[in-house]
């Protein structure tokens, strides 16, 4: 941890176990994005995953044991926000990590992170001032897909659909379907893949209807789905990491 | 009974219509896994669609029902009268029949659903019942009601709309209100075509015109009534029952004898509760600020009343209800069987009500039925959603549906009926992820994998590993070209 923050906003980012396997081009445009608004950042070294797949199976003692991990990762003393470029991720150290780690040795230091824990676009909302003077612009027609834990958990449906304005040039387009589950639901997808693959369809068909370029959400998880699903159909509408496509327009 | 019978002249019941159909008796919970029964509706694309267009439909009108409204405080009002009146069931339980009793009304008890079935079939053997009206009842579902009476001689008319084209199908409800939301117009055609022997025409209102006449007669003609309950007052021993048809106000004061089979849960304190939550389950349920029809059965015919049975029969049926009492599932017993959740549930959408294989489909039956069948028959369902907490925002009542099935995901692993591969997978996972040194190389691992199998950027191979992701899907692994 650098200690010569001084005036800079500083702040580190988890880029998730998703980033870190499939998504990690997110992780690096969520960094770009940071460097364009001179935003200090910092990936802790040691981070994992934050334990969702295995909580929300039911399976607390296996969550636990690599939530710490993480957890021991990103209790670094400061008070840095901590980034997530993931609802989901967010949600699950921001609300459940209290309840996971309630009665163990680990319980202070949980509470600590959940009050730093930021989804990406709510932090980026707050500086929409600063983006729109850096001129972002692309020209593209674009649908947002609000990720349910991020929606219904984190209660974040604004903050995003604000960075997405600052862009001259691109069209935001309300999706019928834009607060529907797209199927992913992380273990979920593996259990019932044809029912997940369904879902996923419901979506792209208003994607598809609604004629957008692209499809922008804040969750690697649902991109991975709805991503995965139309290349596998050919649909011509690319899914985006909200920071990639910032990323892009600012380039 | 026979002199009402005689009375009636008019239409004999149409040729076909003398047996009623028989509708099946076995669930399909114990046979068959989730994804077998999803896959059969999911292969009929026309089933999908009529889930979808209805359920869109139903949460589209809820949603207008309560704009310009508190709708928010509401709900909470009710949740905390629901809480307090199943906090204390057993006490306003008591009051119940205490108070139903004095008007006359028999009260029965059944632990479970063969009892139910039971007591039931007894009464109409006692009193030599030969031909039933029913109006629509889940807890009857529960129970497998017709199948028992049936078996003792009874004919059974099912007489909602939708119930009626069910029992008709040999089929089973796929929705708590819209019974045949699964089924389209053209499959009603068929059938009631074929039951009248030549083509009617295929609109609705003839259908209905058709289904109307025959029900009319089994009415008038029924021996007894059965009827359901949306609640029991406890304050003054009623049943209250809100249909749309007047199916449900004929059923239970027509025919000689009513019999209600109702959840042990459906209690409310006090008249003035219905103020809250007679406007929520109508309006979750189907948008509307009250029902057609809103039915107090307040036991049998009074000395110098015109109409009204002259006996009125309550069956409590607990089946697996007052187990849950003071656990950690009690919020379950919340339920006021709206169907709200159902409607805006994701993969109740695609999947339809039968693949949650028992008598509730959706989040709240992914709930019910782990909680009444049990962790080892039913526990799967559970799993059978994406968490996505849609239901929540929706339940009229705010039961925490999601934590619900979290916590019934939870109680699969604690009670070991997780499968051993899922065990041993996420013990792995724990071993190799909890370490940041190993967490590195393996996802240095998987990424070269990914990049070894990647064409463009794209894993499509069916990998054994990949398989259940790949089947259906990509893995979009670097930057999709354009």
């Amino acid at each position: 941890m650098p200690d010569d923050v001084g005036m800079t906003a500083a702040v580190q980012l988890f880029p998730t176990c998703i980033g870190d396997v499939v998504a990690q081009q997110t992780a690096t445009d969520a960094e770009r994005v940071l460097d364009a608004l001179g935003i200090d950042h910092h990936r802790p070294s040691a981070t994992t995953c934050c334990g969702q797949p295995a909580y929300n199976s039911g399976h607390d003692g296996p969550a636990r044991a690599v939530a710490k991990a993480t957890l021991k990762a990103l209790d670094d003393g400061s008070d840095l926000p901590i980034l997530v470029p993931s609802g989901s991720c967010t949600s699950m150290v921001r609300l459940h990590w209290r309840e996971l780690f309630h009665g163990t040795p680990e319980a202070e230091a949980a509470t600590r992170i959940a009050r730093r824990v930021r989804e990406l676009s709510s932090y980026l909302a707050e500086h929409t001032d600063a983006l729109r003077e850096l001129k972002p612009s692309l020209a593209v027609r674009v649908g947002y897909h609000d990720s349910c834990h991020m929606l219904r958990e984190l209660r974040i449906k604004e903050a995003p659909r604000e960075v997405l304005q600052t862009v001259a040039g691109l069209e935001l387009v309300e999706l019928d379907s834009s607060e529907r589950c797209c199927g992913f639901g992380g273990t979920f997808s593996g259990r019932y893949p044809d029912v997940s693959v369904a879902m996923a369809d419901t979506k792209i068909d208003d994607m598809v209807a609604a004629k957008i370029d692209v499809l922008v959400s804040s969750d690697p998880g649902c991109l991975m789905q709805l991503a995965g699903r139309m290349s596998r159909q050919g649909t011509p509408v690319r899914a985006v990491h909200l920071a990639t496509l910032m990323a892009e327009a600012l380039a | 009974m026979s002199a009402t019978r005689e009375d009636v002249g008019g239409t004999p019941l149409p040729p076909g219509w003398a047996k009623p159909a028989h509708q099946p008796d076995a669930f399909e919970l114990t046979t068959t896994t989730f994804a077998e029964r999803a896959a059969k509706t999911m292969a009929r694309p026309f089933a999908r669609g009529a889930i979808a267009n209805a359920t869109d439909h139903a949460a589209a009108l809820t949603t207008a029902r309560f704009v310009g409204t508190d709708h928010e405080a509401l709900r909470e009002e009710a949740r905390k009268i629901r809480a307090h009146a199943i906090a204390n069931l057993p006490d306003y339980l008591d009051q119940w029949i205490d108070q139903a009793e004095r008007k006359g009304t028999i009260v029965h008890y059944a632990a479970d659903e063969s009892e139910a079935r039971r007591i039931v079939a007894q009464i109409c053997t006692d009193q030599q019942i030969t031909r039933v009206v029913k109006s629509k009842s889940m807890a009857s579902e529960e129970v497998s009601l017709n199948s028992a009476l049936e078996a003792v001689g009874v004919d059974i008319y099912e007489t909602d709309l939708g119930e009626f084209v069910v029992q008709a199908m040999g089929d089973r409800p796929g929705h708590v209100i819209a019974p045949i939301l699964h089924r389209t117009k053209d499959e009603v055609h068929e059938l009631f075509s074929a039951m009248a022997g030549h083509e009617l025409p295929n609109e609705a209102e003839a259908l209905t015109a058709f289904a109307r006449e025959g029900l009319r007669h089994a009415f008038l003609t029924a021996d007894a009534g059965i009827s359901g309950g949306n609640f029991l007052i406890a304050e003054t021993g009623d049943v209250l029952l809100v249909t749309n048809e007047g199916n449900g106000r004929l059923t239970t004061s027509l025919p000689p004898i009513h019999i209600a089979l109702v959840g042990i849960e459906k209690v409310l304190p006090r008249r003035r509760d219905l103020a809250v939550l007679l406007p929520l389950l109508t309006g979750h349920g189907t948008g509307q600020q009250i029902t057609t029809y809103v039915s107090v059965s307040a036991g049998p015919r009074r000395q110098g009343e015109p109409d009204g049975p002259e006996q009125m029969h309550v069956v409590l049926l607990d089946a697996g209800r007052s187990a849950l009492l003071g656990g950690e599932f009690e919020e379950a017993l919340h339920c006021i069987r709206c169907g709200a959740c159902q409607n805006v549930c994701p993969v109740y959408r695609q999947v339809g009500g039968h693949a949650y294989g028992w008598v509730y489909g959706g989040p709240i039956g992914a709930v019910l039925t782990p909680l009444f069948r049990g962790q080892e028959e039913a526990g799967e369902l559970a799993q059978a959603t994406t968490l996505c907490g849609a239901c929540d925002d929706v339940c009229p009542v705010k039961i925490p549906l999601h934590d619900l099935l979290l916590n019934l995901r939870r109680r699969s692993d604690a009670e070991g009926h997780v499968p051993r591969h899922e065990q041993v997978a996420f013990a792995l996972w724990a071993q190799v992820w909890s370490r940041p040194l190993l967490y590195r190389a393996s996802t240095a691992v998987a990424r070269g994998s990914l990049r070894a199998l990647a064409r463009n950027g794209v894993v499509s191979a069916k990998s054994p590993l990949l398989r259940r992701w790949t089947a259906g899907r990509d893995l979009v692994v670097g930057k999709r070209p354009r």
